[in-house]
């Protein structure tokens, strides 16, 4: 697994460049890692998405998927591909520094 | 005498009943299963209903007739389990009590999740009736634009529409109508398949075929007056011929029961498939979150660890034989070839031979005659001897031998993301 410098500190990546350490997130690196997505700006409606990812990740050690994300997160999927434009589940996850998500054997 | 109560009389839980009946005399186990109606399904077989290679009769036998002599069959629907209580409420107000639960009920095709995907010309085959519709709707199908679409995974059977899509393209050829047909295969996913070097391999062979791939597409609904697939970052696919495999989700009583997740599908351990809520519930089959495909060969080596850790299991002992998440898929690729794919959960289907290293017959990853005839041949292998419990002559532990094992980061469908991201554009 790689490790690169990240918003100026070391940080543990896989092949794809998803983080894989939990822990070494926080709200600064995800600025800089929607800034690598090409999302410029995290708005409030970015961060509750992003928040809800990092809350339900811990319990199930698996990230949500999109269907979740709106079912049990209550997002509307529309608004979710506004605020991540293209592929949505994988900037999500990506900027809140969890696993792609899988649901997909 | 303990009483184990199995739901679901299908792949897996006609194997694990006539497996823990031969197991265990009737004086120790009560075997009791329960399903809705006496019709099992050769699942495999829908696929290729369409062709006209399978009709009703190949697909659909009495469940009774597979249950070892010993076994109750339960015909009710599930109203729910209270697994506190461990009853299971049958309809008409019946009950059953356990000691011991096994969920095999696995996932259904829900086309009603997705608007107007139950709407008229809006085609799928994962059962009996939709083949059996499919099968008039492509033989009336005058030529113009066929579109294979899934909704999202996971579904069983993971290959299944790239099948679907190969069978078609050569059915189309045989009656020298392929120039009269388009054919676009829209998935969800970021490339033809999940895994990497499958997804390159399954890739060229879509653009030997001039099959065109449309990705990353999230379906909002199916417009069916303008026959139109729509997503939700506004991409619009016309199609004259819709193929759309609905969301597979577990059945309703599970989501009644609070044993599941969002898909109605229940948390469990990969290893054991023992719940994760419950100590006294397993899930075999589809209906578990095992990260492995949803397929009748997972479900048997699942099963195979089950009997296994059974022993332990009655003796409260930990139980120690841990799946690997081995999965075997045989592809039909049309034309009377087929492919073979050989995975777990930490091993990616790779190119190589099957089961001999460098002999075969059955190649991975390649099509050739072989692998054609195994999948035909396997009809019959199911009826007889998987869901008998008889042994074959596969093992639930996978083998790397005979695999050309390649860097796990190989296969070019899913570029580095950190590059690939900042690529992407969004739609409109």
């Amino acid at each position: 697994m790689p490790t690169c410098r990240i918003d100026g500190r070391p940080i543990d990546v896989n092949d794809e460049g998803f983080l894989t350490v939990y822990d070494q997130w926080d709200d600064s690196l995800a600025t800089v890692l929607a800034g690598y997505a090409g999302i410029e700006e995290l708005t409030d409606e970015h961060w509750k998405v992003l928040r809800f990812l990092r809350d339900d990740y811990p319990a199930r050690k698996e990230t949500a998927t999109l269907r979740r994300v709106t079912a049990v997160g209550g997002f509307d999927m529309k608004e979710l591909f506004r605020l991540f434009p293209g592929k949505p589940a994988k900037k999500m996850s990506y900027i809140a520094g969890l696993p792609k998500p899988k649901g997909c054997v | 005498m303990r009483r184990i109560v199995i739901l679901g009389g299908g792949t897996a839980g006609t194997m694990v009943a006539n497996k823990l009946r031969a197991t265990e005399p009737a004086s120790a186990l009560q075997i009791t299963v329960v399903d809705r109606d006496d019709e099992h399904h050769y699942q495999p077989g829908y696929l290729f209903m369409p062709f006209g290679t399978y009709t009703r009769k190949h697909i659909v036998q009495p469940r009774r007739k597979y249950l070892r002599p010993g076994i109750n069959l339960v015909l009710a629907e599930i109203e729910r389990v209270d697994a506190d209580a461990k009853v299971v409420h049958l309809a008409g107000d019946r009950t059953l009590e356990y000691d011991t639960l096994i969920v095999a009920t696995g996932v259904q095709p829900r086309p009603d999740q997705t608007p107007g995907a139950e709407g008229e010309g809006v085609h799928h085959f994962y059962d009996l009736e939709a083949a059996e519709r499919l099968t008039e709707g492509l033989r009336m199908f005058p030529g113009g634009r066929l579109v294979v679409h899934i909704t999202e995974m996971p579904i069983k059977c993971p290959v299944a529409p790239l099948e679907f899509t190969f069978l078609a393209d050569a059915w189309f050829r045989e009656r020298g109508t392929r120039h009269k047909v388009e054919i676009v295969y829209v998935t969800p996913l970021d490339g033809a398949f999940t895994k990497p070097v499958a997804s390159r391999e399954l890739g060229d062979m879509f653009d030997k075929r001039d099959i065109k791939m449309e990705t990353d597409f999230a379906v909002e609904s199916v417009d069916t007056e303008n026959q139109e697939l729509v997503s939700y970052d506004d991409r619009r696919i016309p199609y004259d011929l819709l193929v759309s495999i609905p969301l597979n989700m577990g059945p309703d009583y599970i989501a009644r029961s609070g044993l599941g997740d969002e898909m109605n599908l229940v948390p469990c351990d990969q290893g054991t498939m023992q719940s994760l809520a419950h100590p006294d519930i397993f899930v075999l089959g589809d209906g578990g979150t095992l990260q492995t495909s949803k397929a009748g060969s997972v479900a048997h080596f699942a099963v195979d660890i089950f009997m296994e850790n059974w022993p332990h299991y009655l003796a409260g002992e930990p139980l120690t034989h841990q799946f690997d998440g081995h999965a075997n898929c045989f592809i039909e690729t049309g034309h009377g070839k087929g492919m073979l794919l050989d995975f777990n959960y930490k091993t990616q289907p790779y190119t190589g031979s099957f089961p001999l290293p460098g002999v075969g017959p059955m190649a991975l990853l390649k099509e050739n005659k072989a692998n054609h005839l195994a999948k035909l041949a396997f009809r019959g292998v199911y009826w007889e001897f998987l869901l008998k419990g008889r042994p074959l002559p596969f093992t639930a532990d996978m083998y790397l031998m005979g695999k050309n094992i390649e860097d796990e980061a190989s296969g070019t469908s899913t570029p580095n993301l950190l590059k690939g991201l900042v690529g992407l554009r969004p739609s409109h």
